[in-house]
């Protein structure tokens, strides 16, 4: 597995989740591709379709009603697909944590790979943990 | 079918150079438009990666698909570009071909718009759906003026059918762009070539901000695989083909190859500088495009080449 691997390392094609967010990380996501972090250069593309995924970027808080909703996405994508949470909300609920419409432990709507904490995450963060992403999968 | 055919279909014009040399100038396109947009845009390889990495990916059939059209389709429009880019490959190689081999062709590019809406339409998706039948509205608007761009080498070469003959008539009389029908000809014919390979601002079909892909969207792994090689082979096969009946081939002898590589490059850096240039039109702008000004400027080119201009 490891040429293949090394070829998925190299061709990650994200798709992007707004999961109730505020839209911070959101915009701070775009920033990966406009010029001045134009994160095409290692592969990285965004796709519309969930079909095409390789990775998904789940911003938001994942709440009781639209955590259903991002685990019926999650299935519907093709393995082998990660799943990585930006921003502090997925990982930890943020500001939110007590919030009656959140339910216990939001991470554990989807088998979660990496989270990018930050609120909301620099674009440099993201490029770090899309590193990280990538190492793990070169072994 | 002797060894020499296969030959021809799996290597040399056909399906190992074409797609190589498909993936890499997909790679050009996609280099230029980022240093359009001032990006610094993808490694020379990506491509590759991007092919081999939807390979070894999951297919997921849906239940509301029609599995055996799904999964059949961008198979069967894969191998009617490789049959393409064989005889577009060995005419312009060798020289050779078969009495009405670019009749031939004409119909073979049509079953490959034809599987892209039996693809589409097989999904059971919405959005797949709407991008099948924006294709047969973008059919409708760019066959004739293609069509009307093929009769003109037809007419000028004395009415042959054949690719080789086309090819020797050209180096008799000078290269068809050379006249004045040849010029309108090779215009419309850049155009409706952008229009065939659905690149903006033709890309009504896939339109991605709005229906996702279109008919490509409920494809995953090896049948998106095979959609996206079919797309970039299309950037080796059409600039190819226009060469071929308009620009006299390619010639290999001396600095021959280097005027050969450089026509080749500036039909591809103009597609290219269209495609980042203009928005996307909508379905009825295309059509008034094509038919009320591109197919009256085709029959002029058609009486101009027949009046021997």
């Amino acid at each position: 597995m490891g040429w293949y691997n090394k070829r998925l390392a190299k061709s990650i094609w994200v798709f992007h989740i707004s999961a109730s967010p505020c839209n911070n990380c959101d915009i701070e996501i775009l920033d990966l591709l406009t010029p001045r972090y134009d994160i095409e250069r290692f592969g990285i593309k965004l796709v519309g379709s969930i079909r095409h995924a390789d990775a998904l970027l789940v911003t938001g808080i994942l709440n009781r009603k639209v955590g259903p909703r991002v685990k019926a996405i999650y299935e519907q994508a093709p393995r082998p697909c990660f799943a990585v949470g930006v921003g502090s909300c997925p990982a930890s609920g943020c500001c939110f944590k007590d919030s009656y419409n959140i339910p216990s432990s939001p991470k554990d709507t989807i088998p979660f790979d990496l989270f990018i904490p930050g609120c909301p995450p620099k674009p440099e963060n993201m490029i770090e943990g899309v590193v990280k992403l990538v190492e793990v999968l070169n072994g | 079918m002797t060894l020499t055919h296969v030959f021809y279909l799996l290597i040399f014009p056909g399906l190992l150079f074409t797609g190589v040399l498909g993936m890499l100038v997909g790679w050009v396109d996609r280099k230029v438009s980022a240093r359009f947009q001032f990006r610094v845009g993808p490694p020379l390889l990506q491509n590759f990666n991007d092919f081999f990495k939807l390979l070894g990916k999951e297919t997921i059939v849906t239940k509301e698909s029609v599995a055996a059209m799904f999964l059949s389709a961008p198979f069967i429009a894969f191998g009617m570009l490789v049959l393409v880019s064989a005889m577009v490959g060995v005419a312009l190689f060798y020289g050779a071909g078969f009495g009405g081999d670019i009749i031939v062709i004409m119909y073979l590019l049509m079953i490959y718009s034809v599987m892209v809406i039996l693809g589409g339409s097989s999904t059971g998706n919405v959005y797949s759906s709407v991008g099948a039948g924006r294709e047969i509205k973008l059919l409708l608007a760019d066959e004739l003026a293609f069509i009307l761009v093929i009769l003109v080498p037809i007419i000028k070469s004395g009415y042959e059918l054949e690719l080789g003959a086309i090819l020797s008539a050209q180096a008799e009389q000078g290269v068809f762009i050379g006249s004045a029908s040849g010029v309108i000809a090779f215009i419309i014919g850049i155009l409706s070539i952008q229009a065939k390979m659905t690149l903006p601002p033709f890309d009504i079909p896939e339109a991605e901000t709005e229906i996702v892909e279109g008919p490509f969207m409920e494809y995953s792994g090896p049948p998106l695989a095979f959609w996206k090689l079919s797309r970039l082979m299309m950037w080796v096969i059409f600039p190819f083909f226009l060469i071929l009946i308009l620009w006299g081939g390619f010639n290999f002898t001396g600095l021959g190859i280097l005027w050969s590589l450089l026509k080749y490059l500036l039909i591809v850096v103009v597609m290219i500088i269209i495609k980042n240039t203009n928005p996307r039109v909508r379905i009825d702008t295309s059509l008034n495009f094509f038919w009320k000004y591109l197919t009256p400027l085709g029959f002029v080119a058609i009486i101009l080449a027949i009046l021997g201009v």
